[in-house]
């Protein structure tokens, strides 16, 4: 089949303003909404959260605070900002990078008591790549200069 | 040593002069490739967090980065275009567009590939990630729109002009991570802060890096030699050139 | 290979196999078809141009 030229023309100029458009719709969008990725525990705190809707909450999970239900499906753990937390339940599979001391956004609701109902839980992990035994390294120089940091005090 | 540049600014010069210089990029990128592999895959070591998965960075970060280069080199010779109205550089502008198309689409979807074993899933709308597909329909749109306008310096102008107003995405993807709290991380190499990265990790994504912009500028040659040839056709230069051969 | 043990150990990219050699193969899938979409592009302008040449 050929079309004619001007068909053609009209047909691509027709691609072309509907990438426009949809381009311009999402950073529209991108704007309103998702400038604000997730909002931290301290910002749940005052109330500056979503009512109603679900909304993400983003920071560093609390260690020793992740404990499994006998389900072996539920979670519970603690997100913190390092100024205030969030109690969190998730059933569900957790991502590779989850841990302890580590960064986490999740998705989901606050229940009645305050507790965080999270539907997603994804991991954030840094912008710091290195072979395992340099980490083991600079945690150990990490632990060493703030107990000399702490004990005059 | 005093170059006549504008010498070089016509088709007709261009022509054999960038014929010259292809396989020469096509070599380096070429070895840089090898080197880029090899560093990636033999020399570094596995990351304290992320295991082996990390070495997606090999190609995710240099097809990132070429994105946005690409895309701005290409509004540069867009622009040169529109204000010189010089044939070549609007030519060039064409020429770089399907590359950074497919650099911009391979960033999003190794980005994709590496998101799902790391984060959790395959995609997010956050800013960093909306505003890397944006940049691929500034590239989609820039290619349609050229290619629906037949009279070619319409379709240079309308072109530039499009490319022009993209540019403005690029500084937004670049400082996404940091204007904007995000589920992409930081940038691991920035200008202003050292490497958060060892250095031979580094230095397979340099050489991986290096690959893919001669690569880009290989491929931009041959295809700017195709668009020579398709615009300049009729003209006496190119009958001149295929005439004589039988 | 320097600190894989085997080739099976490489292969296996600490589980994510999929998703590393994925990443790599499509990149360099994309890359091979652009130079061979390429290729047949510049032999139709050399043919059209050397048709329009010699008539």
């Amino acid at each position: 089949m050929k079309l004619k030229a001007r068909h053609k023309r009209f047909i691509l100029i027709g691609i072309g303003l509907a990438l426009i458009a949809l381009a311009a719709t999402l950073i529209l969008n991108a704007f309103r909404s998702n400038m604000v990725f997730f909002y931290t525990p301290t910002q749940v705190e005052k109330g500056e959260v979503p009512k109603d809707t679900g909304f993400r909450i983003g920071g560093l999970v609390v260690p020793g605070s992740l404990k499994r239900d006998d389900d072996g499906l539920t979670v519970h753990f603690v997100i913190t900002d390092t100024s205030k937390t969030v109690q969190v339940i998730y059933k569900g599979i957790l991502p590779d990078l989850f841990k302890e001391g580590k960064g986490v956004v999740a998705q989901g609701k606050v229940d009645a008591s305050g507790l965080f109902v999270a539907s997603e839980v994804l991991a954030k992990h840094d912008e710091n790549y290195m072979p395992p035994e340099a980490a083991e390294a600079l945690k150990r120089a990490r632990e060493n200069s703030t107990s000399t940091l702490v004990v005059p005090k | 040593m005093h170059i006549n540049w504008f010498k070089y600014s016509s088709p007709q010069t261009f022509y054999p002069l960038a014929g010259k210089m292809i396989p020469w990029f096509y070599g380096l990128a070429v070895l840089f490739a090898l080197a880029g592999l090899y560093v990636s895959f033999a020399l570094a070591p596995t990351d304290f967090q992320q295991g082996e998965a990390y070495r997606i960075i090999f190609v995710h970060v240099p097809a990132a980065w070429m994105s946005m280069f690409i895309y701005i080199v290409m509004a540069g010779w867009a622009a040169f275009g529109l204000a010189l109205n010089a044939r070549l550089s609007a030519m060039m502008a064409q020429a770089l567009a399907p590359t950074g198309a497919m650099f911009t689409f391979l960033a999003l979807v190794t980005g994709s590939l590496w998101g799902k074993p790391m984060w959790g899933t395959w995609w997010v709308w956050d800013a960093r990630l909306t505003s890397e597909l944006i940049l691929l329909f500034l590239y989609l749109g820039f290619i349609a729109l050229q290619s629906a306008i037949d009279d070619p310096r319409r379709s240079d102008r309308a072109g530039a002009v499009l490319a022009l107003v993209g540019v403005v995405n690029v500084p937004i993807i670049y400082f996404s991570v940091k204007w904007w709290n995000t589920l992409h991380q930081g940038s691991t190499i920035s200008m202003t802060a050292a490497p958060k990265m060892v250095t031979i990790m580094l230095l397979g994504m340099l050489f991986m890096a290096l690959a893919f912009w001669m690569y880009s500028i290989a491929v931009a040659l041959v295809r700017v030699r195709c668009i020579i040839l398709e615009r300049e056709r009729s003209t006496e230069w190119v009958k001149n050139l295929f005439g004589e051969e039988k | 290979m320097m600190h894989w043990g085997s080739w099976s150990a490489f292969f296996s990219m600490g589980g994510y196999a999929f998703y590393v050699w994925f990443s790599f193969g499509i990149t360099a899938v994309s890359l091979f078809i652009e130079v061979i979409a390429l290729r047949n592009r510049r032999s139709e302008a050399i043919r059209l141009s050397r048709l329009l040449a010699q008539n």
